[in-house]
């Protein structure tokens, strides 16, 4: 079976301009929807207290937000999560209660309420430690952009590691802006996907540029549109496969992982998806309009010796 | 060409055998069992304990697969969780007569079933985090300032001591923060006191601070001995953690120091939050009073006469009474250490008492006026006192004394154990809480486990049909890169959590990329036209390179997660990492190993099965190979 019946090497490079116009206007319409409405924070990074609870009858949201505010909070989200007897509330951090006292109260309310109420979990975060993980996930987030550019400039050239860099920093934001648009909730396990993500596109990126410095060895006589063409073109087989059945897998936690993974196997999704446009397309094409060059890869020998102004025979190349 | 030497099949059967062997005990699953423990810090749980048990079960017809001293507790595993609950009211009644106040703690708990010839080898299974277990995770902030400033009043007192017995005369020695400020009258009296604190005070250093008219030193405490009264302060306090947290029965507890000032504990198991932060925010306090050596106290005591007025009773460990003056000596608070050792003179097992400035004075007054006397020390706990120690006063003490006699080292070792556990050197705070049901730890295994295996089936399945035998090899490679990530977790003894699960499941799904990239690169070598031995060599050689390439790049964003991550993104960037190593060897040389097995020897090797290798130039597909 082979999917993939190409003939001749697809001009992508020659669309290069649409394409990067495509993701560059995608890219601001993220950053608009980040900027304007913010991500959703998980309570890992605001601080607060998170509570899930699970009645044996479908849960009577509205009953519930009316005992939350009967305790004195207002506005609390109160939403169901999973399944329809599954309800989940965030509490804010309140001054001077610790958050013990405020779940258990919480929860003696919710019994009073209705006494077939059983807490499944509860998580409470002070805020400085919110604050902190905001920070260590930034770090993470610089530790991981230093160390592959550092990486790629090495086994390639620093135009590959900045343009796999942009690209793929652009995916991120991508993710980040659909988060922020749709209000999803941005936790710890989902910024893990995110860096994940970031890991799998630069791959991507690599496995190109990895064929193009193979064609520029190659096939002295095309030019680098060319070039990039025929390395594409070439790997767009494994591109399809690799993405698909990474995509079953993340289609499996989907399905199958319940409400815990079902931001994290989305941003994935997402990345995965975007991560196929950005690091074969965009990177490629900010790669040529940097000016890569088959000498900027092939360090070979070919440059003639030094002449000696007094050898007659100086220049002479067989 | 394509011929592995020996040595590595060698190292692929290895590996096999290790990575069954290790992953092995997680298919094994676990037993529900009953853990005893000591409920006072005074009980002791040992080998006798383990026949009450068995003959509390046996009294009730209740059979237990296993009765087991382990550690400090007793564990019976069980068939079922039925005999298990009744197994646990039988033992909980026969070791605890009086509920309101039990001297063992039983609780329920899952044990591993590893056989016991695997686990001699060390196997065991994967250490599960909380969201897959139940149970409650708190991470404890020590108030560091706290520790700091009880330190500067022990030396303000101490300065105050010194500075009487050289006769220098001060306008007054007061802690003020973590400082302490000296006021004189005139410079001779303040470079006597710098003088002073320069001698017997090497934790201190002092600077002159003139206020006006005043002479003015201020003392502060080196950064060195600031830390480590913080390192000392949040030692203790993880040992009376431990000792409080032993009570509660959990199965495995986690106790550990996180950074220069917090504390991380886990309780795997524990549904009652509040009686866990209960125990965890106690105090246990400590007395040292005198004994009532009168004639109505020492009639109280052999038990034929009431307690005098001005007297209470504790009870001693051995089972007898102490009557003590109501009057207080010192507390806990003047106690700075307590560390078991043998006696100077007599070699005798013995524990040594350190005291502040304040305890020390005590003392030395009272043992001076009541040598020959008894002096108790009793352990609150739980609002019952228990004199834990009952000692004749032989000579004048002081800062540090030593109480010995009458006890064996483990004795010993026991009541140092105790008069350390008596206080928390500062206070500590809750900053981060979480409690999983154990129902939706249960739930979250489920989930992950489905989600990687169906995910499996859909890629193998795919590979198969995809690329004939060479995508067979592939799931090979695949499944073997299972078993050894779970081998690798499971010898690691690394926490798997949720994410860490979604971890196995990328992992696995970005594994299958190295093998695409190798079976594409040979299809297109056979396209275009090499022979099938050297196309299988050449699909290798330069898949190798951006293998390599690829998995380094992502092995950098997994370390980036491991070395900022926390709790479960932690989890997640472990099982990432070394998914990425494990698939780095099992796609490339397992499943090299396996090619070249299969088709390393032949050497007029015609045609390969690897599914299509469609070539444009006839216009229509090569019939499938093979």
């Amino acid at each position: 079976m082979e999917l993939f019946r190409i003939r001749r090497d697809i001009p992508f490079m020659k669309h290069a301009l649409v394409l990067n116009a495509i993701s560059a206007i995608t890219f601001a319409a993220a950053v608009f929807f980040l900027v304007t409405r913010g991500l959703a924070l998980s309570v890992e990074f605001t601080g607060g207290t998170v509570m899930e609870v699970a009645y044996e009858q479908p849960a009577d949201l509205a009953a519930v937000r009316h005992v939350v505010e009967s305790l004195g909070y207002a506005d609390v989200p109160v939403q169901n999560f999973g399944s329809s007897r599954d309800v989940l509330l965030r509490l804010p951090v309140l001054v001077g209660q610790s958050s013990g006292q405020q779940s258990e109260a919480a929860l003696a309310a919710l019994k009073a309420q209705n006494p077939t109420v059983v807490l499944r979990r509860s998580e409470f975060v002070g805020p400085q430690v919110g604050q902190e993980l905001v920070e260590d996930g930034l770090k993470a987030l610089g530790l991981v952009i230093v160390g592959i550019m550092i990486y790629l400039a090495v086994r390639f050239e620093w135009k590959y590691a900045v343009s796999a860099i942009i690209a793929n920093l652009h995916d991120v934001v991508i993710i980040l802006g659909f988060f922020a648009f749709f209000q999803w909730e941005f936790s710890l396990a989902v910024l893990a996907a995110v860096l994940a993500v970031l890991g799998y596109s630069v791959n991507e990126s690599v496995v190109i540029f990895d064929r193009i410095r193979e064609s520029f060895r190659r096939h002295r006589k095309k030019t680098t549109p060319q070039i990039i063409d025929n390395a594409i073109t070439s790997t767009i087989s494994r591109t399809i496969i690799t993405h698909g059945s990474t995509q079953i897998m993340v289609l499996s936690m989907l399905l199958f992982g319940g409400p815990t993974l079902y931001y994290f196997a989305l941003a994935l999704t997402i990345g995965i998806l975007f991560g196929i446009y950005s690091s074969v397309f965009v990177a490629a094409a900010i790669a040529m309009w940097l000016g890569i060059k088959r000498e900027d890869l092939i360090k070979s020998g070919n440059k003639p010796a030094e002449s000696d102004p007094n050898d007659p025979n100086g220049g002479a190349v067989v | 060409m394509n011929r592995y030497p020996l040595w590595k099949y060698l190292i692929i059967a290895v590996a096999m055998v290790i990575g069954a062997l290790y992953a092995l005990p997680n298919l094994f699953g676990e037993s529900p069992a009953v853990q005893v423990s000591a409920g006072r810090t005074s009980v002791k749980v040992d080998v006798s304990t383990v026949t009450r048990v068995e003959q509390a079960l046996s009294a009730q017809g209740l059979v237990a697969s296993t009765v087991q001293f382990e550690g400090t507790s007793v564990r019976a595993r069980f068939e079922d969780t039925d005999t298990q609950l009744k197994a646990r009211d039988a033992i909980e009644r026969a070791l605890n007569p009086d509920p309101a106040d039990p001297s063992h703690v039983v609780a329920l708990s899952l044990l591993p079933r590893t056989p016991s010839w695997l686990a001699a080898l060390g196997a065991s299974p994967m250490y599960l985090g909380l969201d897959l277990r139940g149970g409650v995770h708190f991470m404890l902030q020590v108030d560091m300032p706290a520790a700091l400033q009880r330190r500067a009043d022990v030396l303000t007192g101490d300065l105050r001591t010194a500075l009487r017995e050289k006769n220098v005369r001060h306008g007054g020695v007061n802690r003020n923060g973590v400082n302490i400020e000296l006021r004189a009258r005139d410079a001779a009296t303040l470079e006597a006191a710098r003088a002073v604190i320069q001698d017997q005070f090497p934790d201190l250093v002092s600077s002159e601070t003139p206020e006006g008219s005043e002479f003015r030193l201020v003392a502060t405490i080196k950064p060195e001995a600031a830390r480590s009264v913080q390192d000392q302060a949040l030692k203790q306090n993880i040992t009376t953690l431990h000792n409080r947290i032993n009570e509660l029965g959990v199965a495995e507890p986690v106790i550990q120091q996180q950074g220069a000032d917090r504390i991380v504990v886990q309780l795997p198991g524990v549904q009652d939050t509040a009686k866990a932060k209960d125990i965890l925010g106690r105090t246990a306090t400590l007395e040292m009073r005198l004994v009532d050596e009168s004639t109505e106290g020492r009639a109280a005591a052999d038990g034929t006469g009431p307690v005098p007025f001005g007297a209470d009773r504790f009870p001693t460990r051995d089972g007898r009474a102490a009557i003590v003056k109501k009057q207080v000596l010192a507390t806990g608070e003047n106690l700075t250490d307590a560390q078991a050792g043998f006696d100077s003179q007599q070699q005798e097992p013995s524990v040594t008492l350190y005291m502040d400035a304040k305890g020390g004075r005590v003392m030395r007054d009272v043992s001076r006026e009541n040598i020959g006397k008894g002096m108790a020390i009793i352990l609150f706990e739980k609002g019952k006192g228990e004199a834990i120690s009952v000692a004749t006063i032989r000579g004048e003490l002081g800062n540090r004394f030593q109480i010995s006699g009458s006890m064996n080292i483990n004795e010993a070792n026991d009541l140092a154990l105790l008069l350390r556990a008596g206080s928390l050197a500062a206070p500590m705070e809750i900053i981060e809480e979480r409690t999983i049901g154990p129902s939706l730890g249960a739930d979250n295994i489920a989930k992950g486990f489905n989600s990687v295996i169906w995910g499996f089936a859909v890629i193998v399945l795919f590979m198969c049909i995809y690329y004939m035998l060479f995508g067979v090899f592939s799931s090979l490679a695949l499944g073997f890169n299972l078993v050894l990530l779970v081998a690798v977790l499971s010898m690691l003894q690394a926490t798997l959590t949720l994410p860490g699960i979604a971890a196995m499941a990328l992992a696995l799904g970005m594994a299958i990329d190295s093998n695409v990239l190798i079976n594409e690169r040979v299809r297109e070598e056979l396209r275009n036209g090499a022979s099938p031995q050297s196309a299988i060599n050449a699909g290798y050689e330069h898949a190798w390179g951006t293998i390599l390439d690829s998995n380094v790049t992502t092995l950098i964003a997994g370390v980036a997660l491991l070395a900022f991550g926390s709790g479960p993104v932690r989890g997640f960037a472990v099982v990432h990492c070394i998914g990425i190593l494990t698939s780095m060897f099992s796609s490339v040389v397992f499943s090299r190993g396996l090619v070249n097995l299969w088709y390393g020897r032949q050497k007029k090797l015609k045609t390969v099965s690897i599914g299509t290798v469609w070539r444009p130039e006839s216009g229509s597909s090569v019939a499938k190979a093979d």
